[in-house]
């Protein structure tokens, strides 16, 4: 952490010396990961041997990490997979409080990248030669795993936005597919009228899904800059949205279902949810979770929130880390780089990961994939367009692992009550600054 | 030599009576040391690092640093904490009668001797306590569902349009009901054990006094059952004022509608679990449990004054 500029330095060098004295992240461990470890030093760790532990949720990483230990056979790699979203993010708060039990590699969504990053709990990988790997990757991701000049991990995967539609249902009504939100909305009551059972997508509120649309509308709600936050949720971007979801809440065209239920696979399945906006990585989801529309459905560009715009934006996704606690560093680099870098990824392409390099999004064989549950579409093609369309200076906040939980109870409000959106969005965002100020940061609004 | 003997026997007598003592005391530390260890374990030594933790404030940035009452104060002009407790307060104005009500009346019926396959029914009103809080809430959560759920089987089957259970304008009463279902067995089983210890010949003399079963329940039973409503009452007050599992298992089926601030319990779990906010946490767990203490106490002061 030597390259730190001054200004974040002074802004937590203070965490470091007290957290030493208490909890916090073991900033002790710190230097190990600032020296300049050369290729040779990984590769000798690699012939020495070894074992390193993993904490990852992601299912491609399995025969990466068969792969891995057979091309070293002294490197034994320990995949622990039960874990995966809060529970996952406890446990690893809990080991980097303790100084025990720490992984050498694991895995973070971007969005909490921020807030591991900030309390030292990561090691920054630039001096093991990952600054050098900036021009494999698509720009938005990169941009999550990095902090000016460091890098706190490859990434895995992305989520560039998708819209899945369901042509059945499209067909039956004869609705066309929106390429536009002002169009969509108009599918929406379309839709409805015509069967009103059937709603153009389901909604209950979800902090990821309403963030990466304010990311695609243009609205940059979050400003990070080391300890200084800025949070305003009041821009033109964040009115595009609300408009246009204002209307959709109004008009009750929102399943009032909650992803990830079984309410929603049978929803997705009987075509009572016509249209799912969400990240690349789905149609995986889709294969095993609603095996009975195989066919129906289809993907297409992200609707823009104006004619001929091409933004487009990023709906979840991870990163491959190595926490500051870490014991084998360079084993530990060693398989990060292998399996988001090296001959990893087009194996976990293969099992249907959605790659965050640029070489696999371009390469013709990922194009001309023909996904068999969209009927022999060609739905790579509209993801990589996506991919290269992300609109870029998105930052998620330091804390966002914990605004996501609060934004029930302040956004969630416009989905049950007379509380309009955007006031649920400022509710949302008091919340968030009174969070950011008792932990310590500087928060403007 | 002799007559020096008892002096010199006696001077050392003087001694061994602390002697004796200071092991006599240290017998009684054998015996009661076991109980303190325990007790200092697991009772005192929580609730001390409890409040030594709300004596702090561990930040992201500015690590953890000592606050003295900082946290008090915060807590007591904390307005999600009051509204949460104002929940609590509700439900157990409205919750606790009833239930409690229902199942005096449930015990005085079994007790009456006139019911018919008596030993039956005490056990199915109890079985609902035999089940896991857990496993009632989603069996419940299920019921209330309006999509796939029992309520959304009557509207389709029916043509009814019933009012949504989860909504937030109904979603306290419904955990009300889930709660009322869980411990009016419980409750009902407290009062008629004590019902069957009222001495038969206080019935006998109602009996040759003319005294019909109304006036034996008024003047005999409810009178004689007082310390067991009691007690009933305080474990309830305590269990409102600690609702957790019911909201926190429905919240996935309406998480707009219960917020993570819900009860003081779930505020002090998410403070602490998705805020990592522990020793704010903590000091409304302190606050909550005073509360507490202090509205049994009072309920308890009343109880026994009208015994008096």
């Amino acid at each position: 952490m030597r390259r730190r500029t001054g200004r974040l330095l002074s802004g937590i060098a203070l965490v470091t010396s007290v957290a030493l004295g208490a909890t916090a992240c073991g900033g002790s461990d710190d230097d190990s990961g600032t020296k300049a470890v050369s290729a040779a030093d990984v590769e000798a760790a690699l012939d020495k041997g070894g074992s390193i532990t993993v904490w990852s949720w992601e299912p491609t990483l399995k025969t990466v990490a068969a792969d891995f230990h057979k091309k070293y056979p002294k490197v034994k790699v320990n995949l622990v997979s039960e874990r995966s979203g809060d529970k996952h993010y406890t446990a690893l708060s809990n080991a980097i409080s303790a100084g025990k039990g720490v992984p050498d590699v694991a895995q973070l969504e971007y969005f909490s990248m921020g807030q591991y990053a900030l309390t030292k709990g990561l090691t920054d990988l630039s001096g093991f030669g990952a600054g050098k790997l900036a021009a494999k990757y698509t720009p938005g991701p990169w941009n999550a795993v990095t902090e000016g000049d460091k890098v706190y991990g490859l990434p895995m995967d992305s989520g560039p936005m998708a819209l899945f539609y369901n042509k059945k249902v499209f067909d039956k009504y004869k609705i066309t597919v929106p390429t536009t939100w002002d169009e969509y909305l108009d599918a929406a009551r379309k839709l409805h009228k015509a069967d009103p059972k059937a709603y153009i997508a389901n909604d209950t509120g979800d902090a990821g899904f309403t963030t990466s649309l304010l990311w695609q509308a243009g609205s940059r709600p979050y400003k990070v800059d080391g300890t200084k936050v800025k949070i305003d949720f009041q821009d033109a971007g964040a009115k595009k949205f609300t408009d246009v979801w204002q209307k959709l809440i109004d008009e009750k065209l929102l399943a009032p279902v909650t992803s990830w239920t079984d309410d929603w696979y049978k929803g997705l399945g009987d075509g009572s949810i016509a249209t799912l906006s969400t990240g690349a990585w789905m149609p995986a989801n889709f294969e095993s979770g609603v095996p009975n529309a195989s066919g129906q459905w289809r993907a297409a560009a992200l609707p823009a929130w104006a004619e001929g715009d091409k933004a487009s934006a990023e709906n979840g996704g991870s990163a491959l880390t190595v926490p500051a606690l870490a014991k084998n560093k360079e084993l530990a680099y060693a398989f990060v780089e292998y399996a988001n870098s090296g001959a990893g990824v087009a194996s976990r392409v293969s099992e249907g990961a959605f790659p965050a390099t640029k070489a696999e999004l371009k390469s013709t064989e990922f194009l001309n994939k023909k996904f068999s549950y969209f009927d022999g579409q060609k739905a790579n093609e509209i993801f990589a367009a996506s991919a290269a369309n992300v609109a870029d200076d998105w930052s998620y906040l330091p804390f966002q692992a914990y605004a996501n939980s609060i934004f029930n109870d302040t956004v969630g409000k416009a989905y049950i009550s007379g509380t309009r959106l955007p006031d649920g969005l400022k509710a949302w965002q008091d919340a968030s600054v009174k969070y950011g100020k008792e932990q310590g940061f500087t928060v403007e609004q | 030599m002799t007559t020096l003997h008892p002096p010199a026997a006696a001077e050392p007598r003087p001694a061994p009576p602390p002697a004796r003592r200071d092991r006599r005391s240290w017998k009684g530390w054998g015996f009661i040391g076991p109980f303190v260890a325990v007790f200092a374990l697991v009772f005192l030594a929580p609730i001390a690092y409890s409040i030594y933790l709300s004596l702090f404030r561990d930040q992201l940035i500015g690590g953890n640093t000592f606050v003295g009452l900082d946290n008090y104060q915060q807590a007591l002009k904390d307005d999600l904490f009051w509204a949460s407790l104002g929940r609590v307060a509700l439900f157990l104005v409205v919750q606790v009668p009833i239930m409690l009500g229902i199942a005096l009346l449930v015990a005085l019926a079994l007790d009456s001797g006139r019911l018919y396959g008596k030993s039956f029914f005490r056990i199915t009103i109890f079985l609902p306590y035999a089940v896991p809080a857990v496993v009632a809430t989603l069996m419940w959560g299920f019921m209330y569902g309006t999509k796939y759920g029992l309520v959304g089987d009557f509207n389709s089957a029916f043509g009814w349009s019933l009012p949504d259970p989860l909504s937030a304008d109904l979603v306290l009463a419904s955990i009300g009901n889930i709660v009322t279902w869980e411990f009016v067995g419980y409750n009902m089983l407290i009062f008629y054990s004590a019902l069957r210890v009222v001495p038969h010949s206080l019935y006998e003399a109602a009996e040759i006094d003319g005294a019909g079963q109304w006036r034996v329940i008024t003047a005999i039973k409810l009178p004689a059952i007082r310390g067991a409503l009691m007690i009933a009452t305080i474990f309830s007050i305590i269990g409102s004022f600690q609702l957790f599992n019911e909201p926190s298992i429905l919240r996935p089926l309406a998480r707009n509608a219960i917020t993570t601030d819900y009860t003081p319990n779930f505020y002090t779990y998410s403070l602490s679990f998705s805020g990592q906010q522990h020793n704010y946490s903590a000091t409304v767990a302190i606050i909550m449990g005073l509360i507490t203490m202090v509205v049994a106490y009072l309920v308890q002061l009343r109880g026994m004054r009208k015994g008096a």
